[in-house]
C-alpha cells in the first residue's frame, strides 16, 4: 500500500516530466487497465452482485479477453482453461472464499490481483503470508500512542486490510495463506463463516458488508507448509492453477523470462539456447508428468515440483556458465548440472528416477546424445 | 399449437402417424417420448431396431431383464460378424417398448433387417454400391467395432438420433446438430441439445411441443444439408428410410392411419413424414444382400455405453443420464449428494455445508455460463472445486462411479444362445475335442497344427474362466513343444460362455477383450507378467501391445526392485515360448530389456542396508535376474543355445554344434508356416509378421549368424540388447566394491563375475583376501563366503580347484577368533553342507594336506590357473576306453583338449543348473 500511485494520476499516461510523481516501477492492475476496465464497465449491461463493479460475465472477459461489441479489445489477462476462471469468478460471487492453488510460477498472484481489480476496483488490500504474519495483519492493530494516551477505541485501533475490506464490501487478498503460521490462519475462520470480526476490547464487532470477498493464494507441493486446518478449509472453493498445457506454451514462457532475466543480468545472448531450452522444458515436463512426450513410455517422478520457474533458473544459470567459462553458446554441459540439481532433490530416491530416466529415455533418444553424455558426466 | 394440444398435433388427429423424433440414449427424450406416448395412446409402436427381433420383444418385460442390455445380430456362420444396439434404461427406444408392453399394445422394430445390414459391407466390397464411407455397422466385432468407432465420431450427431442404428451419417454432410448448435451460441452439440430438449422437463406443457420442434427443425436442417451436398448421399440411409415407410405403411393398414406411434432418431423424422411412391420405396429396398442372422438379448454395461469402452453408444456418462432420468426432481441437488455419498465412503470428508456450497456454486456457474439448469460439466466443476479441494483425483472415482457409473444389465435365462457359444461350438466341432462331463487326460504336441490350435483353444478359454482344460504336468517330457491337459466339461461352463459373450462373439476377440481388460485391471506387476506369458500361450498377438504397454508402465512406476526382478525371469520364459511358438515376440523383447535396464539402475541402491532375510532374498534376485540376462541375450544373439532344451536327441548325437542348429532352427518354423486359418476364423496380424520371424529364425539358426543375423530387421535391435550383458556385469561390479552392500551379496556378485570371465581368479582372489581380511566381521565374511561359494552354486568345485582361494578360506576359518566362532558356525555349516559328500571329502583332503602342495599359479602350460601345471597322463589315460565306447569306434580329432578342460564345462552346466 505504501507504495501506491497517486490516485489522482492516471499512471499509464504519465510522463516522466515536470513535478508529476515518478512512474511506478509496476502499476497496480487497475491502473494498468483502467480503460479496459472502463469499457467493460460501460458496456456491461447484465446484473452485478452488490458492490461489484462488473458483472461476473465482465469480470470472465477481462481476465479471458475478448472483443466488446463495440469493438474494443480486451486483452486475455490469464491465458488457460476457460472452466478455471468462471469458477473463480462463481465462487467470488457465491460470497465464498476462493483459494488458487499451484506450483510456484502458475500465475497465482496474478490472477487474484487483476480478479480483486475487476471486482472491487481495488487490489491492493492484500496481506502477505509469511511464516511472521502476525494476528494484527488480517484482524487489527493498535495504535499504542492513542491507546496509552485515550484509552482503547475505534481511533486507537489499525484496522487490517481484511477489516477493511470487510467494512468496505471490497475483495481482499492474501498471498502465500500455507506460509502463514496455522493458529493465525485460524483466524480467518470466523470472518469467513460468520463474516464478522469481532473487537472484545471495545465490545463491538464489524459486520462484513455485501460484497466482502477474499481470495487466498497457497502452493501445496513447498516443504515447511502450514497445512491448513479443515475447518478453514471447507471455506474455500479451490481452484488449482495448472502448469502450462504445451511445451510450444511453456518454451516460450521460458524463452521470454530467461532473456528478461539475461538482460537484466547483463549476459550476453545467446544465439542457440532455444534448442536448448526446449530440451530442458521436455525433460522438465517428462519427469512432472511422469511420461515422456511421445506418450508411450511411463517415467517415474522426482519428489520436487520442477515448475516453470525452475526451468527459468536452470537456463539462466546455464546461460550464465555459458557466458562466463564457455564458448558463449548454450550447450547440454552447461544446462546439465542445473537440470540434476532441479530433479534430485531427495539424494536416495531421486537419483534412481533421474537415472532411470536417462538410462530408459534419454540415451535412446535421437540427437540427445551430447546431453545424455554431459548427464552422465555430472551424475556419475 | 391449439390442435396439437388438443391431440398429438400433426399425429393422430391428421390422420398421420405420431413421429417421435428422439436422440438415442437421451433421458430427456425418454421422458418426452412416455408423455407423448401416454397422451396419444397409440395402437401400436414401431421402433427403429431390426426387424428380426420383434420375437424377442416380449422378453423386455421379463422381470429378470435389467437394462442396460443390448440386441445383438450376428452372422450365422460367422459369429464375428455382428452389430449391436445397446439399450439403456433411459433410451426412448426401450422407454417405448416398455410402454408398449405395459399397455398390451403389439411395438414392432421396422428398421432394415439385420440380415441385410449384416450383409451389406461384403456386398459393397464387392462393388455394388459406390463405397460408403460409413464404417459398416456390422463390423461391431471387427476392430473393436465398428459401432465404437463410429459412436466417437457420431457423439456430437448422437442427438440426430442416429448414432446407433446402421447408417449415422457422415462427417462432410456435418455435423448437423453441431451446425444448429452453432447457430444457438454453443461450442458443444452436446450440450445444446441438453439445454434446448433434455433439460426442459415436460411438465405441464404440451407433449408433443417438443417432437414438433425437432421436426421442423431436421426438416429445414436436411434441406439445407440437400441443397449444400447435391442428392446428399448415404445411400444406406435411404435405404433405412424406405424401408422404415414401407414398414410404417403396413402398420397404418393394420391399425388405422392415426394408430400408429414411430420411435425413431430425430433425423429421419422427416423422410418418413415425405410422401414417397410405394413402388419408389419398393424398388430402394429390392435385391439386398442377405446373409443369415440371429439375434438375441445380451447384457450390456454402463462402461460399454460410454465412449471409452468398445462397442460404445457414444455418450460420455450414462450414469448422469440414468440419474436425471431417474430422478423425481431437483436433479442437481440429488446428484451431489449422491457424489458425498460416495466420497465419504472413500473416507474424503464431505459435509453437508459442502454439498450446499457445491450446489450454489454449480447453480452460479450455469447462471454465468447462460444455461438453464447446471449440466454435468457445471456439478464436476462444483465437485472438483469445493468437494475435491481443486484436485482431480478425487474427481477421476467421481467420474468412474457416478457418471459412467458400475450397473450391470442382465438378462433372462430365456434368451438365445450367444454368437460365443456358437463359435466355440464350431471350433469343438472342427478340433474334434468334444465336451465331456468325464473328465480326460489329453496330450498336445504343439509342432501339429490341430494340437497347437487345440492349446491355444484351451488357453483362451481359461482366460475367459472357461475352465475347460487344466493344464497338468506332461509326464515324461520336459520339451516345450508339449502340453498336457486335464479337459473336463461341466454344466456351468455353459453358463461361464453366456457370461463371457460379453467380451465378444468370437473365442479369439473375446479372449483378446478379455485379456486387454485384465491387464488394465490388474494390481500388481507379476500379474500382467503371467497375464503376457497366458496371451502367447493362447495365442493373441491383438493383446499383446496392450498388455505390454501396461507391463511397461507398471515396471516404470514401481519403485521395488525386488518386483521388477521377479518379473524378469518370467518375462525372458515367455520370450522363449514365443520363440517356441512363432509368436512375434519383438515387443516383448523391447519391454523385457527395458526391464532389465531399470532393474540395473534401481539394483544397486535398492542393496544397501538390507538386514540378512532381506539380503538372502535380493541374492535371490541378482541370480534371477542374471539368469533371465543371459537367455534374454542368448534369445536374441545365439538362440541355438536357447533351444537346446526343447531340442531333441540328435543334439548329443549329432556332435556339430551347427547341425543341431539348424535342425532346431528349421523345424520349429514349419510348425506354423503349415498351419491353416486361425481359430478365429480371421486374420490376425501376427500371421504376416511370422513368415518373418521364421527367416529370422533361419538365419540365425545357420553356423556363424551371429554376424549374419544382423541384416534382418531385428538385428539392429539385437545390437542394441548385446550391451545389455555388458552393462549388468558393470552393475555386478558396482555392487561387488561396495561395502554397504551385504556380504552375501558381493560375494555373489563377484563369483558371478568370475564364471562370466569378467575378473581373472587373481583378482577374484584379492576381493576374496579383502572382504576376508581382519578388519571385517566374521558374520560378514562368512556371508561373503556364502555368497561366493554358498547355495549350491557348484562353489565346492571351485574351491577344489583353486586352492589359492582354498587356502584364503582355509587361512581365514582358522584366524576367527573363538568366541566369533561358534556365530559364524551356523552360517558356514549352511554353505559347505550342500555341497556333495565327494567333494566335501576332497576338500577335507586338501585342507589336510595343507595349502601350497599342488603349486603352480598361473602362468603354466595348462593355461587354465588353479589348475596343476601339467596334464596327469595316467588319470587322462583312465578315461580314454569310456570316451570311445561313448563315441564309437572311429574317434574324431575330438578328444584332445578334452581332459584339460573337462572341469569347466562341468562346472557351466551346474551352473545353468542354478539359473533356471
Amino acid at each position: 500500500m505504501s507504495v501506491s500511485v497517486d490516485p489522482t494520476t492516471d499512471p499509464t499516461s504519465v510522463q516522466p516530466s515536470g513535478n508529476e510523481p515518478a512512474e511506478a516501477l509496476r502499476p497496480h492492475a487497475e491502473d494498468a487497465f483502467a480503460d479496459e476496465l472502463t469499457a467493460l464497465a460501460a458496456q456491461d449491461d447484465r446484473p452485478r452482485p452488490a458492490r461489484w463493479k462488473l458483472s461476473p460475465w465482465a469480470v470472465a472477459t477481462y481476465l479471458l479477453g475478448g472483443v466488446l461489441p463495440d469493438g474494443t479489445v480486451i486483452s486475455p489477462k490469464y491465458v488457460g482453461p476457460r472452466r478455471l476462471v468462471e469458477v473463480a469468478v462463481s465462487t467470488l460471487a457465491t460470497d465464498r472464499a476462493l483459494l488458487l492453488l499451484g506450483v510456484p510460477g502458475t500465475a497465482k498472484t496474478w490472477v487474484s490481483e487483476h480478479l480483486a481489480a475487476a471486482v472491487s476496483g481495488d487490489s491492493t488490500l492484500l496481506v502477505q503470508g509469511t511464516a511472521g504474519t502476525p494476528e494484527e495483519a488480517i484482524r487489527y492493530g493498535w495504535n499504542y500512542a492513542q491507546l496509552l494516551a485515550h484509552g482503547p477505541s475505534r481511533d486507537a485501533l489499525v484496522p487490517s486490510p481484511v477489516m477493511r475490506a470487510m467494512a468496505e464490501g471490497a475483495t481482499v487478498r492474501v498471498e502465500e495463506l500455507t506460509r502463514i503460521p496455522a493458529d493465525v490462519q485460524d483466524s480467518l475462520i470466523t470472518i469467513l463463516s460468520e463474516k464478522t470480526l469481532p473487537i472484545p476490547e471495545l465490545g463491538q464487532e464489524v459486520q462484513a458488508v455485501r460484497g466482502f470477498s477474499l481470495i487466498a493464494t497457497a502452493n501445496d507441493r513447498d516443504r515447511g507448509v502450514n497445512e491448513l486446518s479443515s475447518a478453514l478449509r471447507r471455506r474455500f472453493n479451490t481452484v488449482v492453477l495448472p502448469l502450462p498445457e504445451s511445451v510450444e506454451a511453456e518454451v516460450d514462457i521460458v524463452a521470454r523470462r530467461v532473456d528478461q532475466i539475461g538482460r537484466s543480468l547483463d549476459l550476453p545472448a545467446a544465439p542457440d539456447g532455444i534448442d536448448e531450452i526446449r530440451r530442458v522444458v521436455t525433460v522438465f515436463r517428462e519427469l512432472r508428468a511422469g511420461v515422456t512426450s511421445d506418450g508411450r513410455t511411463k517415467v517415474k517422478s522426482p519428489s520436487g515440483t520442477l515448475s516453470t520457474a525452475e526451468a527459468i533458473s536452470v537456463v539462466t544459470g546455464g546461460l550464465a556458465l555459458a557466458a562466463h567459462f564457455g564458448d558463449g553458446v548454450l550447450r547440454a554441459g552447461d544446462v546439465a548440472a542445473g537440470i540434476l540439481g532441479a530433479v534430485v532433490r531427495d539424494p536416495a530416491a531421486d537419483r534412481v528416477v533421474w537415472q532411470e530416466y536417462l538410462e530408459a529415455v534419454v540415451r535412446e533418444r535421437a540427437g540427445w546424445t551430447d546431453f545424455y553424455r554431459a548427464c552422465r558426466e555430472v551424475s556419475a | 399449437m391449439t390442435g396439437v394440444a388438443e391431440g398429438g398435433g400433426q399425429g393422430p388427429e391428421a390422420g398421420r402417424p405420431l413421429l417421435l423424433g428422439v436422440r438415442h440414449h437421451g433421458p430427456g427424450s425418454a421422458r418426452a417420448v412416455r408423455a407423448a406416448l401416454d397422451a396419444a395412446r397409440p395402437r401400436t409402436v414401431l421402433v427403429e431396431g431390426p426387424p428380426e427381433a420383434d420375437a424377442l420383444i416380449p422378453l423386455a418385460a421379463d422381470e429378470d431383464m435389467r437394462p442396460p442390455v443390448a440386441l445383438l445380430a450376428h452372422a450365422v456362420d460367422e459369429p464375428g460378424r455382428s452389430a449391436f444396439w445397446p439399450l439403456a434404461e433411459f433410451s426412448p427406444e426401450w422407454v417405448a417398448l416398455r410402454w408398449a408392453l405395459e399397455h398390451g399394445v403389439p411395438a414392432r422394430f421396422i428398421d432394415l433387417p439385420a440380415t441385410h445390414t449384416l450383409a451389406w459391407e461384403a456386398w459393397e466390397k464387392e462393388g455394388h454400391e459406390e463405397g460408403l464411407e460409413k464404417g459398416p455397422r456390422p463390423e461391431g466385432q471387427h476392430q473393436g467395432g465398428g459401432e465404437a468407432g463410429s459412436e466417437n465420431r457420431n457423439g456430437n450427431g448422437g442427438a440426430s438420433g442416429d448414432d446407433d442404428a446402421p447408417g449415422a451419417w457422415e462427417g462432410v454432410r456435418g455435423d448437423p446438430l453441431g451446425r444448429l448448435a452453432a447457430v444457438a451460441g454453443y461450442d458443444d452439440p452436446e450440450r445444446w441439445w441438453e439445454d434446448v430438449v433434455e433439460h426442459r422437463s415436460t411438465g405441464a406443457k404440451d407433449p408433443f411441443a417438443p417432437f414438433a420442434a425437432i421436426e421442423e427443425a431436421m426438416g429445414a436442417l436436411r434441406e439445407a444439408c440437400a441443397t449444400e451436398a447435391g442428392e446428399h448421399g448415404d445411400g444406406r440411409d435411404l435405404v433405412r428410410e424406405a424401408y422404415m415407410r414401407i414398414q410404417m405403411r403396413a402398420a397404418q393398414r393394420e391399425f388405422g392411419p392415426d394408430g400408429v406411434a414411430v420411435v425413431c432418431g430425430a433425423w429421419h423424422v422427416p423422410a418418413l413424414r415425405r410422401k414417397v411412391a410405394v413402388a419408389a420405396d419398393r424398388a430402394l429396398v429390392k435385391g439386398l444382400p442377405k446373409v443369415k442372422a440371429d439375434l438375441t438379448w445380451v447384457p450390456w454395461t454402463h462402461r460399454r455405453l460410454a465412449r471409452a469402452g468398445g462397442y460404445g453408444a457414444g455418450i460420455d456418462s450414462p450414469g448422469w443420464y440414468a440419474h436425471l432420468f431417474g430422478a423425481p426432481d431437483r436433479p442437481v441437488e440429488r446428484w451431489l449428494t449422491k457424489v458425498a455419498v460416495l466420497l465419504r465412503a472413500e473416507d474424503r470428508m464431505v459435509s453437508s455445508a459442502h454439498v450446499i456450497e457445491a450446489v450454489r456454486l454449480a447453480e452460479t456457474l450455469a447462471a454465468l455460463r447462460g444455461r438453464p439448469l447446471p449440466g454435468l460439466s457445471e456439478t464436476s466443476d462444483a465437485v472438483r472445486a469445493v468437494l475435491c479441494e481443486g484436485s482431480d483425483v478425487p474427481l477421476a472415482l467421481v467420474r468412474d462411479r457416478l457418471v459412467v457409473g458400475d450397473v450391470l444389465g442382465e438378462v433372462p435365462a430365456g434368451a438365445p444362445a450367444v454368437p460365443l457359444q456358437r463359435d466355440l461350438d464350431r471350433l469343438q466341432r472342427r478340433l474334434r475335442l468334444k465336451p465331456e462331463a468325464d473328465a480326460r487326460e489329453l496330450a498336445l504336441d504343439l509342432r501339429k497344427d490341430n494340437d497347437a490350435e487345440r492349446s491355444r483353444l484351451l488357453h483362451r478359454l481359461r482366460l475367459l474362466r472357461i475352465e475347460w482344460g487344466d493344464p497338468t504336468a506332461s509326464p515324461g517330457s520336459t520339451g516345450t513343444f508339449r502340453e498336457a491337459w486335464r479337459l473336463r466339461w461341466e454344466p456351468e461352463l455353459s453358463v461361464r460362455t453366456a457370461e463371457a459373450g460379453v467380451w465378444g462373439t468370437t473365442v479369439l476377440a473375446a479372449a483378446t477383450a478379455k485379456a486387454e481388460a485384465d491387464a488394465v485391471a490388474a494390481r500388481g506387476l507379476a500379474e500382467v507378467t503371467g497375464l503376457a506369458e497366458r496371451c502367447l500361450l493362447a495365442g493373441l498377438p491383438d493383446a499383446l501391445p496392450t498388455v505390454m504397454r501396461v507391463l511397461a508402465d507398471r515396471a516404470a512406476l514401481d519403485t521395488d526392485v525386488g518386483h521388477l526382478a521377479q518379473a524378469l525371469p518370467a518375462l525372458v520364459r515367455s520370450l522363449r515360448y514365443g520363440d517356441v511358438r512363432g509368436t512375434d515376440t519383438r515387443a516383448l523383447a523391447e519391454v523385457a530389456a527395458g526391464l532389465a535396464e531399470r532393474v540395473f539402475v534401481g539394483l544397486p541402491p535398492a542393496c544397501a542396508s538390507l538386514d540378512a532375510d532381506a539380503a538372502d532374498e535380493m541374492r535371490r534376485h541378482v541370480d534371477a535376474v542374471h539368469a533371465a540376462v543371459g537367455m534374454l541375450e542368448e534369445t536374441s544373439t545365439t538362440p541355438g543355445r536357447a533351444d537346446a532344451p526343447a531340442g531333441t536327441a540328435a543334439e548329443t548325437a549329432g556332435g556339430r554344434p551347427g547341425a543341431v542348429e539348424r535342425d532346431g532352427g528349421g523345424g520349429r518354423p514349419g510348425v506354423f508356416t503349415g498351419g491353416d486359418p486361425d481359430l478365429g476364423g480371421q486374420s490376425r496380424p501376427a500371421r504376416g509378421g511370422l513368415p518373418g520371424a521364421v527367416e529370422t529364425d533361419r538365419g540365425r539358426g545357420r553356423p556363424g549368424a551371429s554376424t549374419g543375423g544382423n541384416e534382418d530387421l531385428g538385428g539392429e535391435f539385437r545390437a542394441a540388447r548385446g550391451g545389455l550383458r555388458e552393462r549388468w556385469r558393470g552393475v555386478l561390479r558396482v555392487l561387488s566394491g561396495r561395502d554397504t552392500v551385504p556380504g552375501v551379496i558381493r560375494g555373489r556378485t563377484v563369483r558371478l563375475l568370475l564364471d562370466e570371465g569378467e575378473l581373472d581368479q587373481g583378482e577374484a582372489a584379492r576381493l576374496m583376501g579383502l572382504a576376508l581380511s581382519p578388519g571385517t566381521p566374521p558374520s560378514d565374511a562368512a556371508a561373503w563366503i556364502e555368497g561366493f561359494v554358498g547355495g549350491g552354486s557348484g562353489g565346492g568345485l571351485l574351491l577344489m580347484h583353486d586352492e589359492r582361494l582354498l587356502g584364503l578360506v582355509d587361512g581365514w576359518l582358522t584366524a576367527v577368533p573363538a568366541d566369533a566362532f561358534t556365530d559364524v558356525l551356523p552360517l558356514l555349516r549352511r554353505t559347505f553342507s550342500a555341497y556333495e559328500p565327494g567333494v566335501r571329502r576332497t576338500l577335507g583332503e586338501l585342507v589336510r594336506r595343507g595349502p601350497g602342495q599342488r603349486g603352480g599359479g598361473p602362468g603354466t602350460d595348462s593355461g587354465t590357473p588353479g589348475f596343476a601345471a601339467g596334464l596327469d597322463e595316467g588319470r587322462a589315460d583312465a578315461v580314454l576306453p569310456v570316451v570311445r565306447l561313448l563315441l564309437g569306434p572311429a574317434p574324431g580329432p575330438g578328444p584332445g583338449p578334452g581332459p584339460g578342460s573337462d572341469p569347466g564345462p562341468a562346472d557351466d552346466d551346474e551352473l545353468a543348473g542354478v539359473g533356471t
